[in-house]
């Protein structure tokens, strides 16, 4: 990528570089709209949560260079808020998913302020160990519920009219919440903070004696990252009126790692697909329990090993082979 | 009954002789942990995995092959620490010239399957492993009864620490390691077999971890998802004490398992949480970690 932008026709290529992005986008919308006509809608609203929370996942990891292992504690907080404040305080669905995204977010401040004090593989194992004191903090805090989670949260009537209840109507408002969260990352990527995020992602240092205060962006980064993985969260509290630990364990973490790493880290749409892949699986596998558990780590390894660039990364890079010759 | 700031001393001291217990497993897995970092650059996830297969090897051991477990303590680190010698050969050497987050993600993976195949095989269940017949009973220390298992594990651990930390720092064969550590091609030129040290280092540094299942085995129950929340506390002590030397894994591994301990005498609700308080408190204050250097 870094190499590209010193080519003779790199304007050339970004224009191609955007014309393949909204073709993308076009026909992945075409899709999403039509998608309840075809397949069950609940599963794909499950699918655009984790396919988001990938996304959120990605702007870190993929343009900022920061691997989280622990962004579990934002879905799940998020979830557990947007539940507690539809149910217990009566709060009507966009308010409720706010309250949620307010909560990941700020809990993404000081989660990033501590994690950003070391890099790599600290920044990895720091994360981790944040969403565990997390996890244990909902285990035990009374408003969480312990082992049942909050169950049967209303879903209420979205901005007062939209009735949630009506499971078209609930899929159309997950994808309106999807798209939004997808054209934000998509905009924080392509504007001068995103390049500086690539900037430090590629070389730290020399960021830094370009004069970028590189620590205040990392910040931004995570609590963004942290917010968007929120408002997945809040959304996916709301769909399935439950907000439970499965979703503040470290497994969890794992999984959107995963989605990311298969769909293709560093690329606008791979999250997305790798969401829908894992989640498909999931669907398929859930009964088998532990044989889940054994495909999600041989499918890391052979990612690792041999499939680094992710479903969407081979895409894009064979259309720009073809493009070339 | 007596008792110091409204606590019996019973509970108090047997909280303690617990922290120490899990302090010993906190200072085995981080020591195994750090040496492989020292010289892979890699954070090894599935460490918790490794410790797991050490208790399931001392259980086939002692119930297939009738081999006791002082026999377990000699064979079953061998078989985890040859088991790490193919995955290093396999897969690991594969990632040395990429970025480490790799190493995380792989074996990461790898943990997942070693888990979930463990699970499939024998469930979330544990499996009873009693305590060999040398070390059952105890002894009355006056203020607190001290069983006797407990007191060799406490004092095993200890050993092995001291004696890694011998052979690292005062031996021949361990500058070559610390060498390596700082400058692997160096070495190299100098005719060490270095690939070769690089995989000897990471079977030991899972046998280790096989040796810490092999000791844990009497104490908690031999259970396939008994080192996937460990191994998480262990990356915090880690964060704690800093990588870089070898007797600072060791205390801060001790140490936090007493603190642990005390907490949840004086305030069970943090026992949980308490080591991840510890690490961002040190985060804020130095961040590259008590014993580490930058």
């Amino acid at each position: 990528m870094a190499e590209d932008a010193y080519k003779p026709h790199a304007s050339r290529d970004a224009a191609a570089e955007a014309r393949y992005h909204r073709r993308a986008f076009v026909v992945m919308m075409a899709l999403f709209i039509a998608a309840p006509a075809v397949v069950y809608p609940v599963f794909v609203m499950k699918a655009l949560c984790f396919g988001l929370f990938a996304c959120a996942f990605n702007l870190l990891l993929g343009f900022g260079g920061l691997l989280s292992f622990g962004h579990a504690m934002f879905l799940g907080m998020a979830g557990y808020v947007s539940a507690h404040a539809a149910k217990v305080w009566g709060l009507p669905p966009e308010l409720a998913i706010l309250a949620g995204t307010a909560a990941s977010t700020v809990l993404g401040v000081f989660a990033g302020l501590l994690a950003i004090r070391r890099q790599g593989i600290y920044f990895a194992m720091i994360t981790l160990a944040l969403a565990q004191m997390v996890f244990f903090f909902c285990l035990q805090a009374p408003f969480t519920g312990g082992e049942d989670g909050i169950q049967s949260v209303p879903r209420g009537k979205f901005l007062g009219v939209l009735d949630l209840t009506n499971t078209l109507v609930l899929y159309y408002v997950v994808l309106a919440i999807f798209t939004a969260g997808f054209l934000l990352i998509y905009r924080i990527i392509h504007s001068p903070f995103g390049q500086v995020l690539k900037a430090i992602r590629e070389n730290e240092a020399r960021a830094t004696s370009l004069g970028y205060r590189t620590e205040q962006y990392k910040l931004a980064a995570f609590v963004l990252s942290a917010g968007l993985a929120g408002l997945a969260g809040a959304t996916k509290a709301i769909v399935f009126q439950l907000a439970s630990l499965t979703d503040v364990h470290w497994s969890m973490s794992g999984e959107v790692v995963l989605m990311t790493l298969l769909g293709g880290m560093g690329t606008i749409f791979g999250p997305v697909v790798g969401a829908f892949a894992i989640i498909t699986m999931e669907n398929y596998l859930a009964e088998l329990g532990s044989w889940f558990t054994i495909t999600q780590g041989l499918i890391f390894i052979v990612c690792v090993l041999a499939f680094r660039r992710g479903i969407m990364g081979e895409l894009e890079a064979w259309l720009r082979k073809r493009r070339a010759g | 009954m007596t008792e110091i700031f409204g606590v019996p001393t019973q509970a108090l001291f047997g909280q303690l002789l617990i922290g120490l217990i899990n302090g010993s497993f906190y200072a085995l897995l981080s020591l195994g942990l750090a040496v492989i970092f020292g010289l892979l650059n890699i954070i090894n996830f599935t460490h918790g995995a490794q410790y797991m297969m050490g208790a399931f090897a001392a259980y086939f051991l002692l119930n297939k092959l009738g081999l006791n477990y002082w026999w377990a303590l000699a064979v079953a680190p061998l078989a985890v620490g040859a088991t790490g010698v193919v995955v290093e050969r396999l897969m690991l050497a594969r990632l040395y010239k990429l970025d480490h987050l790799y190493g995380l993600l792989l074996t990461f993976g790898l943990a997942l399957v070693i888990q979930g195949a463990f699970r499939h095989e024998f469930g979330s269940a544990g499996l009873p492993y009693s305590i060999p017949e040398q070390l059952t009973g105890g002894t009355n220390l006056g203020f607190m009864f001290l069983p006797k298992y407990r007191a060799w594990v406490i004092v095993a651990s200890l050993v092995v620490c001291l004696g890694t930390w011998f052979v690292i720092e005062r031996t021949k064969l361990g500058a070559y390691l610390r060498a390596a550590t700082e400058n692997p091609a160096m070495v190299q030129a100098f005719g060490v077999n270095v690939p070769r040290m690089i995989t000897l280092t990471y079977g030991f540094g899972v046998a280790l971890a096989g040796l810490a299942g092999v000791m844990a085995a009497p104490i908690y129950q031999v259970n396939p998802l008994m080192g996937a929340d460990t191994i998480i506390v262990v990356f915090a002590v880690v964060v704690i004490g800093g990588m870089g030397s070898i007797l600072g894994a060791v205390v801060t591994g001790f140490g936090l398992g007493v603190i642990e301990g005390l907490t949840k005498v004086f305030y069970p609700e943090a026992s949980n949480t308490v080591i991840f308080v510890i690490m961002a408190i040190v985060l804020m204050i130095r961040p590259q970690g008590l014993f580490g250097s930058r």
